[in-house]
């Protein structure tokens, strides 16, 4: 659906894009990951004509930009970071000139303001200024003037920066809602959202591309890292030490100092491809000790993330 | 063309939802109404003669006021980020917006039409000089509308574009006063600059084709120089 290629954006002497190339299929949620500064606006931006880029080519379905901007405008809808809606304007007002301005039929208007009212959740402010609706209800109302149009591509900006815990759930379960039938590019810089919401991702980083995996297979290649969480009440750290090093599969143990109660907490890094925990169940239930605590941290994207956009 | 329109709207309506349109309205017609009744109680005159005389340097603070939001507001905020991604193309925006600068202009007049309507209770009023004021006053509001549009498609702060605008037009308005040392050959094409040599041809009653031209193409070039510095960013 989209091919990106080589695509470069620089400012003044500064690339903020530099040379990126990769690919959206149809009815994919691509997330494109990156810390702050990082392109990841800048590449949006590009993918929907609001900049030109300064070399590269990017193909949308049958079009290429910047030859048929105009078309690529037509089948792309997108909502950029914190969503700049005109504050004075009503809602209602609002997607209608959204609905006017995206050439739908007048009589279909009316319908089609109701049904994106609908999908985003937003009739009951319909008659309020925009100025004076939460951030959570702007984000809404810019996915609503979005999907008036019922576009082919949708691209957001950081669709859930700024939002309160519950609103992120919200929007997250209106882009799935939305991504069933659409094509979606989002950014974001929370990788337990990417995680949540996107078929693949896309890590960007000064304006490179630092890895390009189908979240399932990046998940998986860390699976092997995984790492066990112990709470032990009775214990002590060279008794630890000598009931657990021996299981099969257990790389390193690491002790926590014993805290008021006399409890410790245990890490251990388990190798690839093992899991310790029933061997590790049956030594300590041969010991008097009590498990307080027993669990697998799944390591998560946030650490490769971290290791693949690491300062040099 | 249907776009235009609907950007048009969207203006006029961004309008009347701010103060500053009604400030500008008050303070417009606060001054044009000394200039009026000044003459109208002090010389014991009726004659639209002082306020259509002043109309231009007043047009040079007052338009740029009124349009030194359109497009600084819009970059300000990031607005323009949703407008200039719309399958709207950059003239027909650009044409929306002067549109409506301009109605808003023509709606700035409607009050000042008591003046001719008071002139003619009390004493005679030439309907000529009356017409041709108010058309070239619509003509010079519109040029002005259009300089104003371009000074604020290029910043973000809307002061920055309300000075430049004004600056432009008030060196339009004064250009024809400052050539009189400059040798003939120069001063000749320098006065054929002055909006309100212009203005006050076609105020006079004498709708001459040189003094609309002026206007029609003071207005084309700025609404051109627009299109341009947004191309240039959004192309």
């Amino acid at each position: 659906m989209i091919q990106v290629e080589r695509l470069t954006k620089t400012f003044g002497a500064v690339p903020a894009v530099d040379g990126i190339s990769f690919e959206v299929r149809r009815g994919e949620i691509l997330g494109l990951l990156g810390p702050n500064g990082a392109g990841k606006t800048t590449t949006l931006r590009m993918l929907t004509g609001y900049l030109a880029p300064t070399s590269g080519r990017i193909r949308v379905g049958d079009y290429s930009i910047p030859e048929d901007l105009l078309e690529v405008k037509k089948i792309t809808g997108y909502l950029p970071e914190s969503a700049p809606l005109y504050p004075e304007m009503l809602v209602f007002d609002y997607l209608a000139f959204i609905a006017a301005a995206r050439a739908i039929a007048p009589a279909d208007r009316r319908r089609r303001i109701e049904q994106a009212a609908e999908l985003c959740g937003i009739r009951e402010v319909m008659h309020q200024p925009v100025a004076e609706i939460s951030k959570g209800y702007k984000q809404r109302v810019g996915l609503a003037a979005v999907m008036l149009a019922d576009p082919e591509i949708l691209v957001l900006d950081e669709p859930t920066s700024g939002l309160d815990p519950n609103q992120i759930v919200e929007i997250r379960e209106i882009i799935r809602r939305i991504g069933k039938a659409k094509t979606v590019i989002f950014s974001t810089h929370i990788l337990s959202e990417a995680e949540a919401t996107c078929d693949r991702v896309v890590i960007i980083h000064r304006g490179r591309i630092a890895a390009d995996r189908p979240t399932a297979e990046l998940k998986e290649a860390l699976g092997g890292k995984s790492r066990l969480a112990l709470l032990l009440e009775g214990a002590d750290a060279e008794g630890v030490e000598r009931v657990l090093a021996p299981v099969p599969g257990v790389e390193r143990l690491s002790c926590g100092p014993p805290d008021e109660a006399g409890r410790i907490s245990v890490a251990v890094a388990v190798a690839a491809g093992v899991d310790p925990r029933a061997e590790i169940y049956r030594r300590i239930r041969g010991t008097d000790w009590t498990i307080l605590d027993f669990h697998l941290q799944a390591q998560s994207l946030e650490e490769v993330f971290r290791e693949l956009t690491r300062e040099e | 063309m249907r776009a235009v329109w609907t950007v048009c709207r969207r203006e006029c309506s961004a309008y009347f939802a701010s103060p500053i349109a009604y400030i500008v309205i008050v303070i417009f017609l606060l001054v044009v109404g000394w200039f009026f009744f000044s003459t109208f109680f002090l010389l014991n005159q009726a004659s639209l003669r002082a306020f259509f005389r002043m109309l231009p340097v007043v047009f040079a603070f007052v338009v740029p006021a009124v349009t030194m939001r359109q497009f600084a507001e819009e970059f300000h905020s990031g607005s323009c980020e949703i407008l200039l991604t719309l399958p709207v193309r950059i003239p027909e925006i650009v044409l929306g917006k002067f549109l409506a600068g301009t109605i808003f202009v023509a709606a700035l007049l409607v009050p000042t039409l008591a003046y001719p309507w008071l002139v003619a209770a009390l004493g005679d009023l030439d309907p000529g000089p009356v017409i041709g004021g108010y058309l070239g006053a619509l003509l010079l509001g519109a040029a002005f509308a259009a300089v104003g549009l371009f000074a604020s498609a290029l910043t973000k702060n809307q002061i920055v574009a309300f000075l430049t605008g004004s600056a432009i037009c008030f060196g339009l308005c004064l250009v024809d006063q400052m050539a009189f040392f400059l040798p003939e050959a120069a001063a000749r094409p320098l006065a054929y600059l002055a909006a309100d040599v212009h203005f006050e041809n076609i105020a006079r009653g004498l709708i001459d084709t040189r003094d609309v031209l002026y206007f029609a193409s003071l207005g084309f070039l700025a609404l051109y120089g627009t299109v341009l510095v947004l191309e240039e960013k959004h192309g």
